[in-house]
């Protein structure tokens, strides 16, 4: 973290009066317009499961959210941007209960001082459905957008309750990257991981290996998500992926035990596990540095 | 208990008009095949424990209770779809000893990630 420290060190010389001068050359995101190429910084939130109640797993489940979004706006240099990272809700049978979970959950995250939010669909929120009750409240189970020379990827693997892409999400995706050009710098965000880091805990995507070679012909490609519930850092060839921590319960390293099990609240160190993430790009070179946070300082 | 004695019986309802030629700890074994019935519910499978023996052809007969299941044994490679009003089969010789665990892959509620049993291979 010691290049977004300096980072941050400069802004603050910045906002004292100190003139700063941030070199690089330009990039493209795409095939689109020239991009100054300054370094920027953004939050990612995952598996917030709000609606979800087990108070040996976690006691202030109405309260770890809050908290978390708290912590976004006391941070000391807000991010430009918002992400979360699926299973925004716990999911329900109930197609009333999984309207009010998503608008409770909209009303919480609107509290955050960063205005531009980017959400996508977990498995909790869009697999009964397909996605319906998403799509009316948070919008497009898929999409792009542009950053600062970044280009981002929306995938969505959990609308298809076999956690599939799906072929015409596929055809989608290679038509997106091939308006790419070969350098350009890729985040692509989804909910499950897309190789099999455990399948029979359910944590692969049935069609990844055919999303990652897609994404292979990009050298500078890197993948953020979530459902797993804890950090963890994985390369598949060039491309890295990284998992993030949830916001309501913990669960246990991929193969540590014989049967996947919520870790239990620790009453002597609550919220342990818990937590939500600062990414900085560094688009020149394309890296990104994360630096986990926890779900409150206090 | 409960899913061993739904088991007992659903084994010997299903085939009690067949000749037996060997009894193992799920049940019997006809022509050759190992055959046992798996009920799938929100969120586990019944019996949830099956043990079959190493060499012999088994037969799963795969239902749904409720909605739409899967059913993945990633060590010997298979997967099914159960959907209600169907009885799939799936077919493979256990070639290993082991103990294995097979599970629901495709979505289906809250207790979803929980819907797992284990497959045992003896000689």
């Amino acid at each position: 973290m010691n290049d977004l420290m300096n980072r941050r060190d400069l802004l603050k010389l910045a906002g004292m009066g100190v003139a700063v001068f941030v070199s690089g050359t330009t990039v493209r995101a795409g095939g689109a317009a020239q991009i100054k190429n300054e370094s920027f910084y953004f939050v990612q939130l995952s598996d917030t499961h709000w609606g979800f109640n087990g108070p040996n797993i976690n006691p202030d489940s109405q309260g770890t959210l809050k908290k978390a979004v708290a912590a976004v706006n006391g941070l000391d240099e807000q991010p430009d941007f918002v992400v979360f990272t699926g299973d925004l809700t716990q999911t329900t049978d109930d197609r009333k209960i999984r309207r009010d979970r998503m608008a409770e959950f909209r009303d919480i995250v609107s509290q955050l001082k960063v205005k531009t939010v980017r959400f996508m669909p977990g498995e909790h929120d869009a697999s009964l459905d397909r996605g319906e009750a998403y799509q009316e409240f948070f919008g497009d189970l898929h999409y792009t957008f542009d950053h600062n020379g970044v280009h981002f990827i929306v995938l969505d693997n959990v609308s298809d309750p076999m956690a599939a892409v799906g072929d015409k999400q596929l055809q989608w995706l290679k038509a997106d990257l091939q308006q790419m050009k070969k350098e350009a710098r890729i985040v692509l965000l989804t909910h499950r991981p897309l190789f099999d880091l455990a399948p029979d805990w359910d944590w692969a995507t049935r069609d990844g290996d055919a999303v990652i070679d897609a994404l292979m012909q990009h050298p500078n490609v890197t993948v953020l998500y979530g459902h797993i519930h804890q950090e963890h850092h994985h390369m598949t060839g060039h491309i890295a992926h990284h998992a993030a921590k949830s916001l309501m319960w913990a669960l246990p390293e991929p193969g540590s035990v014989p049967k996947k099990a919520q870790i239990p609240w620790n009453a002597s160190e609550p919220y342990k596990g818990l937590g939500f993430r600062e990414v900085e790009a560094q688009v020149a070179s394309a890296r990104y540095n994360i630096k986990e946070l926890p779900v409150s300082r206090g | 208990m409960k899913n061993v004695l739904i088991f007992l019986i659903s084994t010997s309802v299903g085939y009690l008009h067949q000749e037996s030629v060997l009894r193992s700890s799920t049940g019997r074994v006809q022509s050759g095949e190992q055959t046992i019935r798996i009920s799938a519910s929100t969120f586990e499978f019944t019996p949830s424990e099956i043990t079959v023996k190493k060499g012999i052809p088994v037969v799963l007969e795969l239902i749904s209770q409720d909605r739409h299941h899967g059913f993945k044994l990633v060590e010997f490679d298979l997967r099914a779809d159960i959907q209600p009003g169907a009885t799939e089969k799936v077919r493979f010789i256990p070639d290993k000893t082991g103990t294995f665990t097979f599970f629901c892959d495709v979505f289906c509620g809250g207790g979803h990630e929980d819907m797992s049993g284990i497959l045992k291979v003896i000689e």
